[in-house]
């Protein structure tokens, strides 16, 4: 605790989204393309689905393919874009040593047996009985694998080799703010030197979208920019979505000639009380962050979801920065819970790669137009129902 | 971080633990029955068992959630855990817990009791598919199920009462989670960003659908008559685990921090050592060298070396594979000593807890360490003579421990091990 924090470098990021796969497409489809969700597929709710990714450059093996559910298959094929990002992939002396911390949900359901097995259960005189003969001749055995949240971390290991340790934090986004922290955080205090940190979200499910229509947090009818849709009730779009990032101790990074894309300088996260606390949370994360901010280069990644009262209390915290250039990304990628936080991360670490922001994306006056360039991010992360976190992402000159 | 001794983490504290499972509530009662060689196992009562391979458990009956919700209850042990950890530890006013959360928690979904609430608002008599549950919700009925079903809950639920600091985390390593919980807690203190932590592990999964996924895996034991002679572990006739309900919870707390406030240290947390298994999705690598680096990486963090281990904590499920397995691993660590070290398991009497089961034994190699006292492994009738093991046969016996390793390994590759001693002299 007396000797110095050590320098957490992000020298890998791997990400997927309806937008595609990898740095390159993401940036130019966040400065060319309007975001573009889909309408009809989950009407009259709106996602964002994946954009078609060849999953064999990731995992080869097909068997290991059918063991998982599309929101593992995200996860694992963007950990394995992080890993080559980082040029770790098949180095086993890395990777039996690299620590693993994913945030994920879970519970990949089959909605045709829960749809047959639901009707089913209306007309039968004994419903204890009929559910378990159904559930024990229609489930496959192996959709449980699929659906213990711990298991995107289990088929990482499998494909990718990461063994040093594995950890999987559940709790929407908040996971994803925490798991990013406790990686920084350990490394920070020499307790892990290189990290690999992430989640995966499959945003094209409908017992998930049951999920948010159950609070009316789920999108629908009417797309508009996250900023601009708390005049309809607010709500969230879900997106599918992959992110994962290689943290590493600044030695261990430059004992390997590996390069720092980024430095993540700081991660909070916060509980604030139920309603309308976070305007207060983020102001106080802000000020714990200021001695370090320089405004003339500095630009807010925000993770709002769209969702409602959370949006608003961002917002207003936001207007108390008015000269600091803001963009949300949920407006192009959708929302997707617990990969969230890391995709931001991941995408501001592009921003500051190109030492300048995409357009703004809304007309209500919280994106602006930047000047200048860019040299710091901060990366927000408002839950859509609880949790509050805040990154510090800077250029590494 | 401070590395007081060669290569080795900082012990932590333990200053308040709470446990809820089969056997009763509170430590005495589990200590009590525990060390008496009684089960907990018993046959379902909470749902139909028609049609299912496996009608036993041991399930928390005594708790009250009506309708029967696995996150309800879930949520409902580890409040009751943390409620005499907290007590214990007599530490922060009521409601203001002077640190972070970390809670093992089973991962939380829509139940079959949930559907069926929203299906009965559906206006059809015929199939029903999710869209139609989808427009059920614009009545906005179903709004308080939201917050129930988030993954989060629990631990918000438990921040929100207890008053935690900072962000609750939950967390899922399988069947490691309980101690994975503990790790998380360990680091936090040693890294000073805190001086104490609440550690939850916590499960009430028995419901049909957890039962049925385990069921199919073929994991579970189908030696539902007598119900307390179901689990077997490194038994021969051993046949699969039995799932399990269960809550603890442990206030740790750095050793400095506990001495300047004078609270009394019930043991200390002395190592933590992970290691993933890269080989297969259920079942663990064929040499065993994740589970033995798992347990030789929390004995070197421990500052210890495996002749100092005196006593272990086995995951012991009694399935095939994991008793084999980890018979193999400790053989291959401990050597000849491998015949000689008690190793028993709390899970022939309490079932597998599962997310909570880490935790909960981590609490019982804790009182093993306070009374030295070692609780035996029950159901230990036909040896295996694949697994020469001192499993503490059946009945309860006086020994000297002065360091206990506890693990836990769970499907994903998930592996974790605890050393766990007495206060330093």
């Amino acid at each position: 605790m007396a000797e110095a924090a050590r320098e957490t470098w992000i020298t890998g990021i791997g990400i997927v989204s309806c937008l595609g796969e990898g740095p390159a497409i993401h940036w130019q489809r966040l400065n060319e393309a309007p975001p573009q969700p889909e309408m009809q597929a989950f009407a009259p709710y709106i996602v964002h689905p994946l954009a078609p990714i060849e999953l064999d450059k990731q995992i080869p093996k097909k068997g290991d393919q059918r063991q998982m559910e599309a929101w593992q298959r995200i996860g694992t094929y963007a950990a394995g874009l992080a890993l080559d990002s980082a040029g770790a992939k098949g180095n086993a002396d890395l990777l039996t040593r690299m620590d693993m911390i994913v945030a994920a949900g879970g519970g990949e359901r089959d909605e045709a047996v829960d749809a047959a097995v639901l009707s089913g259960l209306s007309r039968t005189e004994r419903p204890g009985a009929f559910l378990n003969e159904r559930l024990m001749g229609d489930l496959r055995p192996t959709l449980f694998l699929a659906q213990l949240s711990n298991l995107l971390a289990g088929n990482i290991s499998i494909v990718h080799g990461v063994t040093g340790s594995s950890r999987t934090f559940m709790g929407e986004e908040s996971a994803g703010v925490d798991a990013v922290r406790i990686a920084r955080a350990r490394i920070a205090a020499g307790q892990s030197d290189i990290a690999l940190v992430g989640g995966a979200y499959n945003g094209e499910r409908r017992e998930l979208l049951l999920l948010f229509a159950f609070a009316g947090h789920a999108l629908k009818n009417r797309f508009a920019p996250v900023w601009e849709r708390a005049a309809d009730g607010g709500g969230l779009a879900l997106g599918s979505l992959g992110a994962f990032l290689v943290l590493e101790a600044r030695e261990h990074a430059e004992a390997r000639n590996a390069k720092p894309l980024a430095r993540l300088t700081a991660v909070l996260s916060g509980r604030s009380d139920r309603r309308g606390g976070s305007t207060a949370a983020l102001a106080h994360m802000w000020q714990d962050l200021a001695d370090r901010l320089t405004p003339e280069r500095l630009a807010v990644i925000s993770g709002a979801s769209g969702a409602e009262p959370a949006t608003g209390a961002e917002r207003e915290w936001l207007a108390t920065i008015p000269d600091i250039p803001v963009r949300a990304t949920g407006t192009y990628l959708g929302h997707g819970l617990e990969p969230q936080f890391p995709m931001n991360i991941a995408l501001a670490t592009l921003a500051l790669g190109h030492e300048t922001l995409f357009p703004p994306g809304d007309s209500s006056g919280v994106e602006r137009e930047m000047r200048g360039g860019v040299d710091q991010i901060v990366v927000t992360g408002v839950g859509h129902w609880q949790g509050e976190g805040m990154a510090l992402v800077e250029r590494v000159r | 971080m401070t590395s007081s001794r060669n290569g080795a983490g900082e012990p932590v504290a333990v200053t308040g633990i709470g446990v809820v499972t089969s056997l009763g509530v509170g430590i005495a009662d589990n200590w009590q029955k525990l060390t008496s060689g009684q089960s907990g196992i018993r046959r379902i009562t909470r749902f139909p068992t028609d049609a299912l391979r496996t009608t036993i458990a041991g399930t928390v009956d005594f708790v009250p959630v009506d309708p029967f919700s696995s996150a309800d209850l879930t949520e409902r042990l580890a409040d009751m855990a943390a409620e005499q950890a907290v007590g214990q530890a007599a530490i922060g006013a009521k409601g203001d817990f002077p640190g972070p959360l970390f809670v093992a928690v089973a991962p939380i979904e829509i139940e079959w009791h949930h559907r069926e609430i929203v299906r009965a608002d559906v206006q059809s008599n015929s199939d029903v598919t999710y869209d139609d549950l989808l427009r059920a919700t614009a009545s906005g009925r179903f709004r308080p199920l939201h917050e129930r079903l988030m993954m989060g809950s629990v631990a918000w639920h438990l921040a929100d009462r207890f008053g935690t600091k900072g962000s609750p985390v939950s967390l899922s390593t399988a069947c490691a989670s309980g101690a994975t919980a503990i790790q998380l807690g360990v680091e936090a203190i040693r890294r000073g960003d805190a001086d104490v932590a609440l550690c939850i592990g916590t499960d009430g999964s028995v419901n049909p659908e957890s039962l049925i996924r385990f069921s199919l895996l073929s994991a579970l034991s189908t030696a539902n008559d007598p119900p307390e002679a179901a689990a077997k572990p490194f038994s021969k006739n051993r046949d699969g685990f039995v799932m399990a309900e269960g809550a603890a919870a442990l206030v740790l707390e750095s050793l400095d921090h506990a001495k300047a406030r004078g609270a009394s240290i019930l043991g200390v947390i002395e190592g933590c050592g992970e290691m993933a298994d890269s080989f297969h999705r259920t079942r663990s690598s064929p040499d065993g060298k994740p589970i033995i680096g798992c347990m030789r990486n929390a004995i070197t963090d421990a500052g210890v070396i495996p002749d100092d281990i005196d006593y272990i904590n086995p995951h012991g499920t009694g399935t095939s594979e994991n008793d084999k397995m980890e018979h193999l691993g400790v053989a291959t660590l401990f050597g000849e000593r491998a015949k000689t070290i008690p190793i028993s398991s709390n899970k022939s009497m309490i079932g597998h807890t599962l997310s909570a089961a880490g935790a909960v034994e981590a609490v019982f190699t804790l009182l093993t360490l306070e009374h030295q006292r070692l609780p035996p492994t029950i159901n230990y009738k036909i040896p295996d003579p694949a697994i020469p093991l001192d499993v503490v046969p059946n009945v309860a016996r006086d020994a000297k421990v002065r360091h206990a390793l506890s693990n836990s390994f769970g499907f994903g590759g998930q592996n974790v091990s605890l050393v766990i001693g007495r206060e330093p002299m």
